[in-house]
């Protein structure tokens, strides 16, 4: 039962890992309509930033919100500079410009940071919660819900917010309606680049700071969004739980799979999920016009 | 099958007539790649993606070179000319790139190339084309095996040895003893794993209660370690590279759990592993070591140390001097660096693998009394390593060097 | 959602188009004649080269002509080679017939994977395909299967020498094997493309429900499309597989998905003979980045994708179209 218990609370703490940066997976979705592969590299460069700012002697919630600042406005700015010009090129090539960006932040984190990995600060208290799970995780367990709480305000209750979906669900007539279609998306990427960095900066002190850190996490972050369901930003947080805890009871209950199978595991549980619920357990069905 | 063998054998002869006509026309007898003022060597390293955290090992060989080119003049009078190209970890692209300095860069050797999948990717191609590979960077044991390929040679110690070392460690000084092990889920796990066993032999089964295995794509090894825990193992070998060593100490530690925690040789820095997790939760952390840490304070005020550090400080400046790769760079270098002097103007690619394997050095960067030494039959440049323990601070030695044979 | 696939597609090639004979005639015969004058090593390069455009080649038929996204088709190239590998070292198979068998063993294992693959669309199928492709490294070094694929370690695989009685290397005779294939493979994909299959592949692209609706069966036109889709890739990880001379589980990471998709779209989505410039584009590229910086080449490389993006939108097939339309329209 104790091994149990703390499988399912350490699946809980590898959810909110997922589940944080799935929030910034969404977030972009409803700007732009589609995943961004870069996320996680952006996400982990952001990160540095925060990490070089403290290295200087920053006090850390300085650091914390200059970081979010200056994510925003790169997020902003890759919209405006790099993918304003290809606006009218297919989606596909869209995909390659995402996979070129995530190649530049790899690259150049590991030129500027080398690879060794490096020791990130975490803004709660240490220790554990009676040998369980790490405090750093409860914390960021919370923050993780502050996050969800917010940005389902800002869709819920704000103008912008309810702008910006429909830009990125139907441009024409957003247009009509008078809405600037092209900075609600420099807005989408801004966003999800500050959510991102607060992500970023949450999952660092677990699994440490490298130019590789979001390999993985970024491939469980896509899994929980789109297991919970793409648009809603709750579901992906619950998807991001879900993933996490499955995961991991799997791996110890199920004899033949054992860790070595894990990741194969997980990815069983996307495509079950999406044979059954195409739109995610929490997504809304959507219809098809011809 | 049979007309094959005949024809090596035919071409062999052949070959054997060439070597010893050849003496006659010159005093200097240069392979492909070799002329009065310049050597060629080859090389393939994960510069890009996923690894390339080992580039770091391509660029402190070169920056090595570069030091004996500008102040000694190369070796022998010849410049060493250092081509290290990026095959990003993947063994078509290996095959791509070694073919590249072999055939149209004609090197003389290629030196170094890093991975297991990728450098058994073109092993077949060297030993055919006769072109020594010299000093593989990865601890498989197949690259020591000079009856069926003698243009091989590995250097560091193998994974295997090293897991059999500690398995003797641990019959030798834990009672009852009851192994978890973490492993990563590749040649490197493996072989570890298989070493351990091979010296536990019928035991193994009773003794190693767990062994979990993570990829290198998993974010965290916390469910890993939780069921180590609970396997009731007194014992934690932890065979994983830096990230997920620390990540395991850190847990171990968290969970208020406190067994003999042997880490492997590849993890074991105080600068890039045992700092991270905490100096304190790293305490009485248990390894094996071949080389001088050169993140370990205790060491900076050694001689071996300051040579080093004036090395990198002038040739490799935007060198991370916390990562161990460098030093290991810098010791394969100067392997290499010998090989050639012993080879003195006799730059054939026989004459190199013969030097190669005739080895008898000792490098101050190593830890007193492990050797590199190799024989005509016995491939495996360094084989011996010593026990030491971390207090928290810097390294103990734990007793003498010791080694499988 | 619809399907993300946008593609412009010559309306002649739709009603019929001739092969253009003119061009395909000089394709071969410059391509006959590479491999007796470049050395050895370029002509590996180039039947490396040839194999990508193959792999490329499927993965286009299944996006570019029927609109099915997949960033998991190094699965089905890992699936091709070790198919071809375990034949010839467990079983002393000719190499030769174990290019066939990839595909075949491919195209069974495509075709169940896109029965389920139909309840997925756009960037749904795209994750699904790219949990697979993370998945076959994983399970092919698993210890259930160790035995049969060597693990971790990875499986040699001997070529046997060039037949009797042709002047040729090792190098060039593996060149014109792969050349043949190329050709019989375009062949092939170009009478697909024309058929009334093809056409019904490219009406579900464009509207599935309108092509539902006019009477084509789409759930078995997708999951054959996969098929052929995993046919193409399979061959041409056979071939990889023999011309490499070793397959392991690193050779067939996610990032050869990543690069099969990015020839796909620098190529040409929707351009048949795109697709070997594609292929050139996936192994020369990262080549060339090396060439500019080591340390950054993964940056350099992100910067020319970006910049042949902006150049090409379409890809390269799209830019010659328009530079052709552009240069008849000058007289």
């Amino acid at each position: 039962m104790d091994l149990f218990l703390q499988q399912v609370l350490t699946g809980l703490a590898n959810g909110a890992i997922y589940a944080c940066l799935a929030l910034a997976v969404v977030m972009i979705y409803q700007a732009i309509d589609h995943f961004n592969f870069a996320q996680g590299e952006m996400a982990m460069f952001s990160t540095y930033i925060c990490w070089s700012m403290i290295a200087a002697g920053v006090p850390y919630w300085l650091a914390f919100f200059l970081t979010i600042g200056i994510s925003f406005l790169g997020g902003v700015a890759i919209e405006r500079i790099i993918f304003k010009p290809i606006h009218k090129a297919p989606i596909l090539s869209h995909i390659v410009v995402f996979i070129g960006l995530l190649a530049i932040f790899n690259s150049l984190a590991g030129a500027i940071w080398d690879h060794t990995i490096k020791t990130f600060p975490s803004p709660f208290p240490g220790g554990s919660f009676h040998g369980l799970i790490g405090m750093h995780e409860v914390g960021m367990f919370f923050v993780t819900l502050i996050l969800l709480l917010a940005i389902f305000c800002f869709f819920r209750f704000t103008r912008i917010g309810m702008a910006m979906q429909a830009a990125a669900a139907n441009p024409e007539s957003a247009r009509l309606v008078g809405i600037r279609v092209g900075w609600m998306l420099a807005l989408g990427w801004g966003l999800a680049a500050g959510i991102g960095a607060v992500a970023g900066m949450m999952i660092a002190p677990i699994v440490f700071l490298d130019p590789n850190m979001m390999l993985g996490i970024l491939l469980y972050g896509f899994a929980a969004a789109v297991v919970g369901g793409i648009s809603s930003p709750a579901g992906a947080v619950a998807g991001g739980f879900l993933v996490g805890i499955i995961e991991n009871l799997a791996g110890t209950y199920i004899p033949s799979i054992g860790s070595e199978l894990k990741l194969t595991v997980a990815l069983i549980l996307i495509v079950t999920v999406l044979l059954f619920k195409p739109n995610g357990l929490f997504g809304k069905t959507i219809v098809t016009r011809v | 099958m049979n007309t094959g063998r005949k024809l090596t054998v035919a071409l062999a002869a052949i070959a054997a007539m060439g070597v010893a006509a050849s003496p006659a026309f010159a005093d200097n007898m240069y392979g492909p790649g070799v002329t009065d003022t310049s050597i060629k060597i080859g090389n393939t390293m994960p510069y890009s993606g996923p690894a390339a955290a080992y580039g770091a090992i391509g660029k402190s060989i070169s920056a090595y070179f570069d030091k004996i080119n500008k102040e000694n003049g190369g070796i022998n009078g010849r410049k060493i000319e250092f081509i290290s190209l990026d095959d990003g970890y993947s063994p078509p692209k290996t095959k791509e790139q070694t073919r590249k300095l072999v055939e149209q860069d004609k090197v003389l050797i290629v030196f170094q190339g890093l991975g297991t999948p990728t450098q058994s990717a073109v092993h077949a191609y060297m030993n055919h084309k006769k072109v020594p590979q010299l000093f593989v960077a990865t601890g498989a044991t197949k690259w020591g095996d000079p009856k069926n390929f003698p243009w091989t040679m590995g250097w560091q110690p193998s994974y295997q040895t090293e897991g059999q070392l500690f398995a003797t460690y641990v019959l030798e000084n834990v009672k009852d003893a009851k192994i978890g092990i973490l492993y990563q889920n590749d040649d490197y796990g493996k072989d570890y794993v298989k070493g351990m066993k091979d010296v536990l032999g019928d035991k193994a089964d009773k003794m190693i209660v767990a062994e979990e295995s993570y990829e290198v794509t998993d974010p965290t090894i916390n469910s890993q370690v939780i069921k180590l825990k609970d396997s009731g193992a007194n014992v934690f070998f932890n065979v994983a590279t830096p990230k997920f060593a620390a990540q395991a100490i850190k847990k171990v530690r968290e969970l208020n759990w406190d067994p003999v925690f042997l880490n492997n040789s590849v993890s074991n820095s105080v600068g890039s592993v045992y700092k991270p997790a905490g100096l304190e939760n790293s305490k009485g952390v248990i390894s094996l070591q071949y080389y001088q840490d050169i993140t370990d304070p205790a060491i900076f005020d050694t001689e071996p140390y300051k040579k080093w550090k004036a090395f990198m400080t002038e040739y490799y400046p935007d060198g991370d001097q916390s990562s161990s790769f460098t030093a290991y760079g810098y010791l394969v270098a100067q392997t290499m660096e010998q090989v050639l002097k012993q080879a003195g103007d006799n730059l054939t690619r026989e004459n190199v693998m013969k030097e190669a394997a005739n080895l008898d050095l000792k490098l101050d960067l190593m830890l007193p009394g492990v050797d590199i030494k190799t024989s005509p039959t016995d491939f495996f440049p360094i084989e011996s390593m010593m026990p030491i323990q971390f207090d928290g601070e810097k390294f103990v030695s734990l007793g003498k060097v010791v080694s499988v044979n | 959602m619809t399907t993300d696939v946008e593609t412009r597609v010559d309306p002649r090639l739709i009603s019929g188009a001739k092969i253009p004979f003119k061009w395909v005639g000089l394709f071969i015969i410059l391509g006959a004649i590479i491999p007796f004058v470049v050395e050895g090593y370029t002509a590996f390069q180039a039947t490396l080269i040839m194999i990508y455009a193959i792999a490329i080649l499927g993965l286009n038929l299944l996006t570019g002509f029927n609109g099915q996204f997949s960033l998991g088709h190094s699965a089905f190239y890992a699936v091709g080679a070790y198919t071809a590998a375990i034949l010839v070292y467990h079983l002393d198979f000719p190499v030769y017939v174990t290019i066939p068998l990839g595909g075949v063993v491919c195209f069974v294992a495509g075709f169940l994977f896109g029965l389920p693959a139909l309840r997925l669309e756009g960037l749904y199928l795209a994750l699904a395909t790219f949990a697979l492709a993370v998945a076959v490294p994983q399970i092919l070094k698993s210890s259930h299967l160790e035995g049969l694929t060597g693990g971790v370690q990875g499986l040699d695989v001997f070529r046997p020498p060039v037949p009797e009685g042709l002047p040729l290397t090792m190098d060039q005779w593996w060149y014109l094997i792969a050349f043949g294939v190329l050709l019989i493979m375009l062949w092939l994909a170009w009478n697909l493309v024309n058929s009334r299959s093809g056409r019904a592949m490219m009406a579900i692209r464009d509207n599935p429900i309108a092509a539902g609706s006019m009477g084509i069966n789409t759930s078995l036109y997708k999951s054959l499309t996969f098929g052929v889709s995993a046919f193409y890739t399979g061959i041409a990880g056979a071939m990889a597989a023999i011309v490499i001379e070793f397959v392991a589980p690193d050779s067939f990471t996610f990032q050869l998905s990543i690069l099969l998709f990015i020839g796909l779209v620098v190529g040409g989505t929707g351009s048949i003979w795109g697709a070997i410039f594609g292929g050139f584009f996936i192994l020369m590229v990262p080549n060339v980045a090396e060439e500019i910086s080591t340390g950054l080449s993964y940056a350099v490389f992100g910067v020319i994708l970006i910049l042949v993006i902006y150049v090409m939108p379409t890809g390269f097939a799209g830019l010659v179209k328009m530079l052709g339309v552009r240069i008849k329209k000058m007289f």
